[in-house]
């Protein structure tokens, strides 16, 4: 067992010793992922966008660490440097740019939580399913539909609900990436079923089993690698899907109780602190250009990502 | 060593699997050590599905494979491991052999960390040059190389080589040499020739009569799923009684013919010149059939699947499709 994860290493590093390096004329896999991620202009511009947004939310609320919900400050207050409201204040006196800061962490953390644990579902369920076939498909392709049909929003109502009365610390940013997470695998778990029943049948894979591998071994050295920017790619549509789903559930009043988000901002602005009749619109505009921006920029690199990993649809 | 007995296949096909193909039925014959038996069928007579059956891919529907005396149909986990020591297989398409993403020899450090993980290194290493040398092949030409930068037969070769590390007894060659260059074809053929030698047994699918009939102590005519003919090489070549093992070797001068134009040929023919069906001449349709076969029936009750023709050649009944078998 562990010499299998010791030899693994060697494969991978493999491209960068000297002897071979010589002989290929082609780019090593690692370095022409590079090459043609600098080239690609829709992924630099939407990684740089990234970027940045990642930046407001690690290091916004460090720089300033004012409570995002305290309701201690000056009401009204357009953006402006001197006052010490950068983004203003909202009409209970809290201040925006903290809210906003925090609202990006939350974001990204709903993000890369719910993301990663309905890829993490989507992975078990579809590979399971596309790699087993038979009735073990069948099963696992019914419990998939039946994740598809539920009403997302009306399980949501009533756990929220729930939660509300008997447990209402729960309903955190926390709860609500989980929710989103086990949500919102079923896609990726029918793409990912889809690609594993393509690879199952290759003869490498009839050659691993002919090593002495089987089950897991086989799906996470022999079909998991091979789909690897693949698994990339459908992570970074759940991760901008989790994030969007969020929002909406926010939006609508059913977003964390405690704790900040971009939605939650845009809710309390329009239904709690008249930000429209007020005109204060640097309270609900910024969130949904976090949004946007976040969402967007991750829709974008996949579309670079897709022309980085698919030598077809490079521009030449 | 290796034997197959009243081995049969079939596949759920249609929207609902409410059909079955049967692709392999009641497919009997024996590997034995130091000797190479061909396969030889047209495309989609069922060969693959007969070698992966040997190999455990896929499952039996009917019969069962034994090695050594021990049933394999019934072997799990660690036991299909160890059944693995002694039989391997090569594949027809060698690029589609190897994860495109790893290097090459990968599938030898497979081998070392399934079965060799305590092996030290220096050992290992020596092995490895051993197996590669015994298949011609120079470690510092394929070793470190991405699949794509070697050629087919490298590849090929690789595969065996791979395959030799192991305490070999029997090796399933799935037409391994269909697309290679005539140059390497010759290389693999002596190779094969070598490792019976050596006392390996060797299940040698291929479509290529002549091949078979060159390489071959055993011949097994395979078509659509059914042994027609089987023997020693000589007696199937020498003395082909089966009126589509006739057809087949009167036509192999003609190299651009088509398998399946042979099939249609006699079909066409409507079976004037087959003869009389020797199986059923033995067994007639119309009595129950109740005596001991032919091949292997020693222990069932099963209607025997072939006829004895001479020692050592046996051939099936002549039913062509099209209500070909005669009956005198
Ligand atoms: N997984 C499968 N499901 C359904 N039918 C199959 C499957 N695999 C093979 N078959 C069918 O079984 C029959 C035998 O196939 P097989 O691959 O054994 O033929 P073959 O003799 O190896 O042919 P070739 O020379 O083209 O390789 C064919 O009719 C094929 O369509
Ligand atoms: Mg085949």
């Amino acid at each position: 067992m562990s010499s299998v994860i010791a030899s693994e290493p060697k494969a991978e590093q493999a491209p960068q010793s000297p002897g071979a390096a010589a002989a290929v004329p082609t780019p090593k896999p690692r370095g022409e992922f590079l090459y043609f991620a600098l080239r690609s202009r829709k992924f630099l511009i939407a990684s740089t966008i990234l970027l940045i947004l990642v930046g407001i939310a690690v290091l916004g609320p460090i720089i300033d660490s004012t409570n995002p919900n305290a309701q201690d400050g000056l009401m009204n207050q357009g953006p402006s440097l001197k006052a010490g409201y950068w983004m203003g204040s909202t009409s209970f006196g809290e201040d925006v740019f903290s809210q906003f800061a925090n609202g990006l962490r939350a974001t990204f953390f709903v993000g890369l939580l719910g993301g990663g644990l309905a890829a993490l579902v989507g992975m078990a369920i579809g590979f399971t399913a596309g790699y087993r076939g038979g009735w073990i498909d069948e099963i696992l392709n019914m419990v998939t539909n039946v994740f598809l049909v539920i009403p997302t929003l009306a399980l949501l109502i009533v756990i929220a609900s729930y939660l509300q009365r008997s447990w209402p610390e729960a309903r955190g940013i926390l709860f609500e990436a989980i929710f989103v997470g086990l949500t919102s695998w079923p896609w990726a778990a029918r793409a990912i079923r889809a690609q594993t029943f393509t690879l199952r049948s290759r003869d490498f894979i009839d050659l691993a089993k002919l090593s002495g591998r089987r089950g897991w071994k086989i799906i996470l050295q022999e079909i998991a690698p091979n789909m690897s920017s693949y698994l990339f790619m459908t992570f970074i549509l759940l991760f901008g899907g989790a994030i969007l789903i969020a929002a909406s559930l926010d939006f609508i009043g059913l977003g964390p109780t405690n704790g900040m988000s971009l939605g939650l901002m845009m809710y309390n602005s329009l239904n709690y602190g008249a930000a429209l009749f007020l005109g204060l619109w640097w309270w609900f505009i910024p969130p949904g250009i976090g949004i946007m921006a976040t969402v967007g920029a991750l829709y974008v690199m996949n579309v670079g990502l897709d022309e980085i990993f698919n030598p077809k649809l490079r521009e030449i | 060593m290796l034997s197959l007995n009243r081995v049969s296949k079939y596949y759920k096909v249609g929207t609902f699997g409410g059909k079955e193909l049967a692709a392999v039925r009641d497919v009997s014959f024996d590997v034995d050590a130091g000797e190479v038996v061909s396969l030889i069928g047209e495309s989609g007579s069922g060969k693959t599905t007969i070698g992966k059956m040997v190999l455990k891919l896929i499952d039996i529907s009917r019969g069962s494979i034994t090695c050594d005396g021990q049933d394999v149909t019934g072997l799990h986990g660690g036991a299909v491991k160890s059944y693995y020591r002694h039989v391997q297989g090569v594949f027809q398409d060698p690029f589609s052999s190897y994860n495109p993403i790893f290097k090459a020899d990968r599938v030898l450090t497979m081998i070392r960390s399934e079965y060799f993980s305590d092996m030290a290194r220096s050992e290992w290493n020596d092995k490895v040059d051993a197996a590669l040398r015994a298949v011609t092949l120079d470690p510092g030409q394929v070793l470190n190389k991405y699949p794509h930068q070697l050629s087919g037969g490298q590849l090929q070769r690789l595969l065996v080589a791979r395959a030799l590390l192991l305490d070999l007894k029997i090796l399933v060659a799935d037409e391994i040499i269909s697309m290679l260059d005539a140059s390497t074809r010759i290389d693999v053929l002596n190779l094969l020739a070598e490792l019976k030698g050596r006392g390996m047994g060797i299940l040698f699918i291929t479509h290529d009569l002549s091949l078979g009939n060159y390489i071959s102590e055993k011949t097994v005519i395979l078509r659509h799923g059914v042994i027609a003919e089987m023997g020693a090489t000589d007696k199937v070549f020498g003395n082909p009684t089966h009126p589509y093992t006739k057809a087949l070797i009167s036509s192999v001068p003609q190299l651009h013919k088509k398998w399946a134009d042979v099939d249609a040929e006699i079909l066409a023919r409507g079976g004037a010149d087959t003869g009389t069906c020797l199986f059923h001449q033995a067994y007639p349709p119309t009595a129950p059939v109740t005596g001991k076969g032919a091949v292997k029936q020693d222990s069932s009750d099963l209607p025997p699947t072939l006829v004895k023709v001479e020692d050592d050649h046996y051939v099936g009944c002549f039913d062509l499709g099209a209500a070909t078998c005669q009956v005198a």
